[in-house]
């Protein structure tokens, strides 16, 4: 959909499960959910987080993928494995960063979310953002996500040395530009390029 | 009488729950059968409502769509909703009548299950009286059938006793309001929520049982709103709260005094609208003046700084809402609660704005238009009392029978339950309600059911409860009759018929009017559709608090709901009441109401030192009727599990996953335990949608509250201790999938 992105904002799922059971009745693959989900750790915290593909803009799955079965499109979409091709060899599913991807027994072929290719390029919203009951997957304008949230948008993440700026969003705390999760991140290793620190 | 006339397994094996997974035709399955057309309504569980369009194809919901003008949900669903069209073609459906016999069940013809279903009525009415035979209602059924329930306990059978199972629900927070502000319903509109500048949400888990509520309350946070969250388990939304005030269960009441306390004592009261609309507040707060922070904080365990922040962040706003469900209102002292909300909003003017009222969060189905048209054991349509003579004057003329053939109030819920067991009532018929999972110590509800000479039930599943009957009349889903509802905010909406009842199973209306004809009292009844009930309806609601007389179907679809009171059809709807100031009472003000401690009806000591408190999972719905049969909504919750602190876990040498017998004072039962940071130590919770060896009302109590005649679910004494395993019976309840 033109003027749309995509919006991950753990912080407001309530773990309802509902992107889950959506997803499973797109009709591109009815029965499987493209959905990541889970308890960030049940017996400490009712934390949970749903999440999609991030739909890199230099994507990982696609770069380790021996059979070059997995494009990424124009809008900037990465596709589920082009069924001819995929080989099931799960080196995708191994190399991701964010942990996506996953290889379907079934078919023996990789799936995962292709942002509802068949619903947002008939201008409908993905099921997933258009079910859930907290917006915690919200596709909206920029404009909108900027003028409602208190949370900024960032699409830039480290992982040690490997940057990846991706489609989809996730919503930070407002100082935060980049999303680093690892302390090394944060250590002066040289004049290389660096996340910045965030001081709260 | 009325024993389950097979062994549970082969009751199960025959009759489900089954689980659901797939759509029919299958997953792959797409356009055979025709085309596909896109029914908007609503979807069937709690008192949300969303809109959602039911994709159908050759008389069959196949999937769904969601629905993204609809302005409540905006598309938004829970997953329950995203499921609920799994029904239709369920193998667990009713098909045929059944009828009992000494081996089971069999399938029966609609005239021989109805003849025998008005001749036994008839019977037990004639051998001993009109009051011998009671009627069960339920909140998920249409406002149609609400009304036309009500008609038939009064009108067809005469007898006094017809209740229903928002007995259970909403009625702690009905008689607070009604006797507060002078009318039963949340007095904002959802879109308030959002507007809000302090969000308090007490007893209700919203996540969970509301879910799409959530959006309304971050949207209000991400204003800047602060939120305060009082429960005894740190429930999803209460992860983002500003304050959370881990209240001991049974006490919300002691915390809402405390509050109000700080209110008057600091200050922080509107007294220029005390003055100008309310009646009673120096009753009220004198009725405070003892509870301290101190002593608030020694009875609910919250610390009295919290206390003082919470009652300063409401006072101190001009747009403060306070929302509550079961959690404040299962009590036997739930009215109180409720009144001591309503209380906090009037002593600091919070009330009749945009973003500032006390809102319930009603939470069946049609929790609130089921109980605005006569389905309650005192009431007539349109929020009337039946004890007041001019109401029974003006719908005994609606229905062309003399005010004085109009029985008297009757027993409520529980209270039917009570004289079924004690022999004085000895019929029961009942449609939408599942009583031997919902009600509390269900051993005593089975007992009571055992005894019932004649029990006829109207069900599309054959419920836990309905294995009891003599006759089981097969009836219709929501999406298979045209109706309305009225959702959590009163906004009246428009159920569409989207299929036709499956094989023989009819439509619950028709049946209800077929058997008043069989009882010889078919004039009153003569509905061929429900369209002509509404019609009937809308002019015994005439005039009443809810009025219903300014809406039609089409309106409904034109404004995409209509907001009741809606006196004439020029009026567009009431979505906010109280704007001028003016409240439902004829002084037109509101009255504060003297609040009163009381003990929980089932206190801990030292044999039963645990708190136990019962509640939803947002996987479940109820009793479980429907969504017990839908595979991805079981696999999401596939057991009850006991929720437990590390802390309470250690005393009793317990881990995660471990079985655990809990006992109350009623029964006991074995449970697989959670150990959790997010409920505190000195209590345990147990969801309730299961039966029998699962059953939390096994454990829960019979205590009402003496106005609303609640039940006290959400405060039961028991005790914990390690079982060796799971219970004999586990393995043979398992339930069977058909993939």
């Amino acid at each position: 959909m033109f003027g749309m992105e995509f919006y991950v904002d753990p912080s407001r799922c309530i773990g309802c499960q509902s992107c889950l059971k959506a997803c499973e009745e797109c009709d591109t693959h009815r029965g499987v959910s493209m959905i990541n989900f889970d308890f960030v750790d049940r017996s400490e915290t009712i934390a949970t987080a749903a999440y999609v593909c991030w739909h890199c803009d230099n994507p990982t799955c696609a770069q380790v993928c021996p059979a070059d079965a997995i494009k990424k499109y124009e809008d900037g979409i990465v596709g589920s494995s082009l069924k001819p091709r995929c080989i099931g060899c799960s080196n995708c599913v191994l190399a991701c960063p964010f942990g996506i991807p996953k290889l379907v027994p079934q078919c023996e072929q990789m799936m995962k979310c292709d942002m509802c290719y068949d619903r947002t390029s008939i201008g409908k919203r993905p099921m997933c953002a258009t079910v859930c009951p907290s917006q915690a997957l919200a596709y909206v304008a920029p404009e909108t996500i900027a003028a409602t949230r208190r949370e900024k948008p960032v699409n830039t993440f480290w992982f040690g040395n490997q940057k990846i700026t991706t489609k989809v969003y996730m919503m930070a705390p407002s100082s935060a530009s980049e999303i680093a999760i690892d302390v090394a991140d944060y250590i002066w290793e040289g004049e290389h390029e660096l996340a910045p620190q965030t001081f709260e | 009488m009325a024993k389950v006339p097979l062994p549970a397994g082969e009751i199960s094996s025959r009759y489900g729950p089954h689980l659901n997974y797939t759509p029919p035709g299958g997953w792959q399955g797409t356009s055979e059968g025709g085309t596909e057309k896109l029914v908007k309504t609503h979807c069937c569980f709690c008192g949300q409502q969303c809109g959602i369009q039911l994709k159908v194809r050759a008389n069959q919901v196949v999937g769904f769509e969601p629905w993204e003008d609809f302005p409540f949900n905006r598309g938004m669903l829970c997953p329950k909703g995203v499921k609920r069209y799994l029904q239709g073609n369920h193998p667990d459906r009713l098909l045929d009548p059944l009828m009992r016999t000494d081996g089971g069940f069999r399938p029966a013809t609609w005239d021989e299950a109805l003849d025998f279903t008005a001749r036994r009525l008839r019977e037990l009415q004639g051998k001993y009286g009109k009051d011998a035979v009671a009627v069960y209602g339920g909140a998920s059924l249409t406002t149609e059938k609400a009304y036309l329930m009500g008609k038939f306990a009064r009108v067809a059978l005469g007898t006094r006793h017809i209740d229903y199972n928002g007995r259970l629900c909403m009625v702690s927070a009905g008689t607070a309001y009604k006797g507060a502000l002078g009318v039963d319903r949340a007095p904002n509109p959802w879109s308030d929520i959002a507007e809000a500048e302090v969000l308090m949400v007490i007893g209700a888990n919203i996540g969970e049982c509301a879910p799409i509520t959530t959006d309304y309350i971050w949207r209000a946070r991400d204003h800047g709103a602060k939120l305060i969250v009082a429960d005894p388990r740190f429930t999803p939304i209460a992860r983002n709260a500003d304050l959370f005030l881990p209240v001991r269960p049974g006490t919300d009441l002691a915390l809402l005094m405390g509050m109000l306390h700080v209110i008057v004592r600091d200050g922080l009261t509107d007294r220029e609208f005390i003055a100008a609309h309310t009646t009673g507040f120096e009753k009220t707060a004198a009725s405070v003046e003892a509870w301290t922070p101190h002593r608030a904080a020694e009875m609910t365990g919250v610390a009295p700084e919290a206390i003082e922040r919470a009652a300063h962040w409401i006072g101190e706003s001009r747009r403060a809402m306070l929302m509550h469900a079961r959690g404040l209102e299962h009590q036997s002292k739930g009215v109180e609660g409720c009144e001591a909300v309503v209380a906090i909003a009037l002593a600091t003017g919070n009330i009749g704005r945009t973003g500032a009222g006390p809102i319930m969060v009603t939470g069946q189905g049609n929790g609130q238009g089921g109980r605005e048209h006569g389905q309650k054991c005192d009431q007539l349509p349109g929020q009337r009392s039946l004890s007041d003579p001019e109401a029974r004057r003006h719908v005994a003329g609606v229905w062309g029978i003399a005010p004085d053939d109009l029985p008297l109030p009757g027993y409520s819920a529980v209270e039917i339950m009570n004289a079924i067991h004690r022999g004085e009532i000895k019929g029961l018929f009942s449609i939408c309600f599942n009583p031997l999972v919902s009600l509390p110590d269900a051993n005593f509800t089975r007992e009571a059911l055992e005894r019932l000479e004649f029990f006829g039930v109207v069900d599309f599943f054959l419920s836990e409860t309905a294995a009891h009957a003599d006759v089981v009349l097969a009836g219709s889903l929501q999406e298979e009759e045209e109706g309305v509802t009225a959702n959590v905010e009163a906004r009246v909406i428009h159920i569409q018929k989207a299929v036709d009842p499956p094989g023989n199973a009819r439509a619950d209306s028709a049946i209800i009017c077929d058997l008043a004809r069989r009882l010889d009292r078919g004039r009153y009844f003569a509905f061929r559709e429900p369209r002509e009930i509404f019609e009937e309806l809308r002019l015994a609601s005439q005039g009443g608090i809810a009025d219903y007389y300014g809406i039609t179907y089409e309106k409904i679809d034109r404004q995409k709901g209509v907001f009741w009171p809606c006196p004439t059809l020029e009026h567009p709807g009431t979505p906010r009441l109280f704007e001028d100031g003016r409240f439902f009472h004829p002084d037109g003000k509101a009255r504060f109401m003297s609040l009163e401690w009381r003990d929980s009806g089932d206190p801990v000591d030292a044999e039963f030192p645990v708190y136990l408190t019962t509640g939803r999972v947002v996987s479940q719905y109820l009793s479980g009727t429907q969504t017990r049969r839908i595979g991805a909504l079981v696999d999401q919750n596939p057991e009850p599990k006991l929720e437990m602190h590390p802390r309470m876990a250690e005393q009793h040498g317990l881990r995660a996953g471990d079985w655990v017998q809990v006992t109350s004072r009623r029964s006991a039962i074995t449970l697989q335990c959670m150990v959790v940071r997010t409920i505190r130590p000195d209590t345990v919770f147990i969801p309730y949608h299961w039966p029998a060896e699962r059953s939390a009302n096994r454990l829960t109590h019979r205590t009402l509250d003496p106005r609303s005649k609640i039940p006290e679910y959400k405060v039961s004494a028991c005790r914990i201790e390690k079982a060796a395993g799971p219970p004999n019976s586990e393995a043979s309840l398992r339930q069977r999938s058909v993939r």
